[in-house]
């Protein structure tokens, strides 16, 4: 009975569970519209990329892009690693390794995004 | 990490053949997990030739037969041999479910008989169920409330809130469900598995239980509720045909629900 119940509940998880599915939501439309776009851009020089980009419709809807994907990212990587690593300290390096790899993925991605934007 | 491989000591050799007697018509070899705690082997599959003219329908009537007349040491558990009791839960065939319930005659080919996936193997077919059973004691499971009891009868509810138990009170904790799911496999300890999710939520959802904040506090964690990820091998092989995965889900929702 101590191994079953353990440390108790953690009383979290619910936030996550529900965000990632949120996410998911979000990402159908922007997939497609990303997709989209990406098919109509096909053979464009720089310039014109750079002007594509330079519209504040999609500028923002790159960065929608990038902040779902990376936060659904790092939840469900989060996920896999928890149900796969067991050795603790294993455990804990990957889901900080996950956690500052999205961030920083996120960040550049949106840095890159502005600096053509405005 | 996750172990893909079994381990040196529970690989699995070829055990005995034990022929079907001379002028048998309807011959079935039934191939079975042997392993015993005592002599240090590794485990091994024993074939068993049985006729099906001399034998009961189920799988069960024949793991009784070849205890009864082949080889007497073949272990397993079995009680009520007609699918309440739970205690025949094996793999056969590839599935998890009653050997009592299962029909010969569905199986095509040699007939596989494993102990139920990832339990400690006691002996032979017999799984080790303590830590299942420490887990569904932990949820509780039994009317919790403080209004007192009427006199003279007992806690009434309307038919409309006792239909809600259908679908969850038939469970009768052969463990097929969880030992199917991926997620018990690989964090049986703090993942409750389906089977005690659904019986948590049958007095979660039972409209006499005063608790239900309580069973949610207890159940609301990343490792005990979140590590279901709707994969629904449970309810793939409820032997009961109840569906363990939409109880999940119905305590999912009443989490998010209370958030809001």
């Amino acid at each position: 009975m101590a191994r079953a119940r353990g440390l108790g509940s953690a009383h979290t998880g619910v936030s996550e569970w529900w965000r990632q599915r949120l996410t998911a939501v979000a990402l159908v439309p922007l997939c497609l519209w990303f997709g989209a776009s990406l098919i109509s851009l096909t053979g464009a020089d720089h310039a014109h990329f750079a002007a594509w980009m330079a519209e504040p419709l999609h500028a923002v809807g790159l960065l929608l892009v990038i902040g779902a994907a990376s936060y659904h990212l790092k939840v469900g990587l989060d996920v896999v690693i928890e149900d796969y690593v067991h050795t603790e300290w294993a455990k804990v390096t990957l889901l900080v390794v996950n956690g500052f790899g999205a961030v920083t993925m996120a960040a550049v991605s949106a840095f890159a995004v502005l600096k053509l934007a405005l | 990490m996750v172990a893909f491989t079994l381990p040196k000591n529970s690989r699995v050799g070829t055990g005995k053949t034990y022929r079907a007697p001379a002028g048998a018509k309807r011959v079935r070899r039934f191939r079975v997990y042997r392993w015993n705690p005592d002599d240090g082997a590794n485990p091994v599959m024993d074939t068993f030739e049985l006729d099906l003219d001399q034998c009961g329908p189920m799988v069960l009537d024949a793991l009784i037969k070849i205890k009864d007349e082949v080889d007497a040491s073949l272990t397993f558990r079995r009680s009520c041999r007609e699918g309440v009791c739970g205690s025949c839960a094996m793999n056969v065939d590839g599935t998890n479910t009653l050997a009592c319930v299962k029909h010969i005659d569905e199986i095509q080919g040699d007939v596989m008989v494993y102990p139920l996936p990832h339990l400690k193997v006691v002996k032979d077919l017999v799984g080790d169920m303590t830590a299942f059973f420490a887990q569904y004691a932990s949820v509780q499971p039994w009317l919790q409330a403080e209004s007192a009891a009427p006199q003279a009868r007992e806690r009434l509810q309307s038919p409309e809130d006792r239909a809600k138990l259908d679908g969850l009170w038939e469970c009768i904790l052969c463990a097929c469900c969880s030992t199917s799911c991926p997620s018990y496999w690989w964090n049986g300890e703090k993942f409750l598995g389906p089977a005690t999710l659904l019986q948590s939520y049958r007095w979660i959802v039972d409209s006499r239980d005063e608790n239900t904040g309580e069973r949610l506090d207890y159940l609301e964690d990343p490792h005990r509720l979140y590590r279901c990820h709707t994969i629904m091998n449970c309810t793939a092989t409820c032997p009961k045909g109840l569906n363990p995965a939409k109880a999940i889900s119905e305590i999912k929702k009443l989490i998010v629900e209370r958030r809001s």
